[in-house]
Order: structure tokens, then sequence, then C-alpha cells
């Protein structure tokens, strides 16, 4: 609806293909190899690449050392404000996590499009993704603090130094917001990426359309429509990595919660 | 009123939240620079809180976007 009559579908870039022809199934069960897959291993190997060349034992670090050890040390700073010594145990899956998803952020903005028949595809746009790695973050936190304080866990319910007739309204406030953590992880990071798409492609079909049109106010359009571009995808930068940061920083403090209570 | 233009306008209607969240983004890192311009030294090591009411702040307005976007495309 929204781009009826133009010709372009900004939803069209959030397709989920096979990326060989047509679809295996397998006992009525999709499992072809598809354009998404293809990314997320895109994204793995880059990350590979790039830790497998910083990570050497160098005592004075050349740039590439420089830049794995500065993303590696900040995040073990933010475990170490957040939770505290015993945060470390927790480093590899937080960095593991904030980088996937840097990756797979800035290589959903990668110009991939001037090559003709390719374009990129963002793998946390999708909901699957992304809510799954939230209820990772979520399981890990539930099997840390049952494991940690055994039903004592509940305690996170209860606020300390409550009366007992305000705790009739918090105490299901706090289940509740408990709960929902996991759902506001995944929709927060998916929706973020999925609207900066949107407002891209949308402002792109402008300069087409503009282009199109053989109009002066069609070309002003267009040169507009194009200066917005390089403005929004400047700003889609920074949201890709603030969000990846985000995600990260709220896993770290749900574990905070899990780890040393209220 | 048909279905079609309800849709359409009840879609502009819940983009009117993301407007919202805008406001409420800015007023956390306007308040932010405020306090951190008064005391430089005590500015670094907020910033986790900053981005944890940036966070918060900024959900509301995607959840206002996707509840647009649901409206259009998904609501027959």
């Amino acid at each position: 609806m929204a781009a009826e009559g133009s010709g372009i579908d900004p939803m069209h870039q959030f397709l989920v293909e096979p990326m060989f022809g047509q679809k295996l199934v397998l006992h009525g069960y999709d499992i072809s190899f598809t354009n998404s897959a293809l990314f997320m291993f895109v994204t793995a190997g880059l990350l590979w690449l790039f830790m497998l060349g910083g990570m050497q034992r160098k005592l004075v670090p050349g740039r590439w050392q420089a830049a794995v050890e500065g993303m590696t040390g900040f995040i073990m700073n933010m475990m170490q404000t957040n939770i505290g010594p015993e945060g470390k145990k927790f480093v590899p899956y937080i960095f593991s996590l904030f980088m996937f998803l840097l990756f797979a952020n800035l290589i959903g903005l990668f110009p991939l499009g001037i090559v003709p028949g390719w374009h990129p595809f963002t793998v946390t746009s999708h909901i699957s993704l992304t809510a799954l790695l939230a209820f990772f973050s979520f399981g890990i936190v539930l099997v840390v603090g049952f494991w940690r304080h055994g039903l004592h866990f509940f305690s996170l319910f209860v606020p300390h130094g409550t009366p007992w007739y305000i705790l009739i309204i918090v105490a299901p406030i706090e289940f509740v917001s408990f709960f929902v953590r996991p759902f506001s992880l995944g929709l927060r990071l998916f929706v973020a990426m999925t609207a900066g798409h949107i407002l891209l492609d949308v402002f792109a079909s402008f300069v087409v359309q503009g282009i199109n049109s053989h109009t002066p106010l069609g070309a002003l359009v267009s040169f507009l429509s194009m200066l917005m571009i390089v403005g929004v995808s400047a700003l889609e930068l920074l949201v890709a990595a603030i969000q990846a940061y985000v995600f990260a920083l709220l896993t770290s403090l749900y574990l905070n919660d899990a780890i040393n209570l209220h | 009123m048909d279905l079609a233009s309800a849709k359409v306008i009840g879609a502009g209607l819940a983009a009117i939240g993301v407007g919202m969240a805008a406001i409420g983004v800015g007023n956390v890192f306007g308040s932010f620079l405020e306090g951190a311009l008064r005391n430089p030294g005590a500015a670094d090591g907020q910033q986790g809180r900053l981005f944890i009411g940036f966070a918060a702040a900024e959900l509301l307005g995607l959840i206002a976007f996707v509840v647009a976007i649901l409206i259009l495309f998904v609501v027959k």
C-alpha cells in the first residue's frame, strides 16, 4: 500500500529467499540455504578474519591488534563497571554477541547494490534472529540466577524495604517487567534496523522517480533526496553501532540482576 | 469511511508516537549534556546509564512504528 503505483516496494529488501533456485524441503520443513543464512556466514567469516588478524601477542600492538584489543577492552570494561569482578566469566558471550550484531548491522549497510543483481541483506532486520539471541540472553540469566541463588532468585520480584500493601502492586509489575525483557530486547534491534532500511529505500525511490519525471522540480527532489540519503546513511552507521552496544549493555545489566540480585 | 482509509489514518496516528519518542530521546541526551557540562569529570562514568535511558525512551517509539506497520500491512 505504501508504494502503490511507484513500482518500488520498500519491503522487498527483507525477503528471505533460497539462494540456489528452488527450495529444499525435508519432511515438510523448508531447509534451503537462504540469503539470510549466506549473510550470517559472511558476518561470521569476517568476524573470524578480524579476530584472526588481531590475536597476536606483540608487546607493542600493531594497528590491527590495537583495534581488536580496543574492542575486547571496551567489553571487559563494560562488564567490570556493570557486574563487577564476577562479570569476567561472561565476557566471551557478551563479546561474541556484540561483535556479531555490530558486524551484521554494518554489513547490512554495505553498498553491495552497485553490483547489478546483488543486494546486501541485514540479518538483524528479522525478529527470528534477534529474538533468538534475546532468548539466549534471557536463558543465560535464568540459568545463572537459579544456579547461584536457588529459589531465592524469586526475591528479584520483591524490592528491599517495600511495605507489604505496596508489594501487592509492585510484585506483579516487577514480574511482568522481568518477562517482557526478551521481547523488548529482540524487538528494539529488529525494528531499529528495519525502520532505517525502509527509510533509505523510500528516499532512494524518490531519487529514481524524480529523475524519471524529466522535470526541473523532479531534479530538485532527486538532488535533495540524495543529500538526505547521505545524511541518513551516516545516521544509520551510528544507529548500527548504538543498537549493538545497547543489546550487549542490557544483557549485561540483566546478568547483573541475576548475579547480584537487587 | 471504508476500512482502507481508516487504516491509513490509524497508521498516521500511530506514527505520532515516533515523534513523541524523539522528544523523549532528545530529553535524555539534553539532560545528560546539561549535567555533563556542569561536572565533566563525572560524565564518563554515567555513559552506561545514558544509553539505558536512551534505550528505554527509544523502545516506545519503535513500538509505535511497529503498530503503524502492523496496521498497514497485517490488518485485513
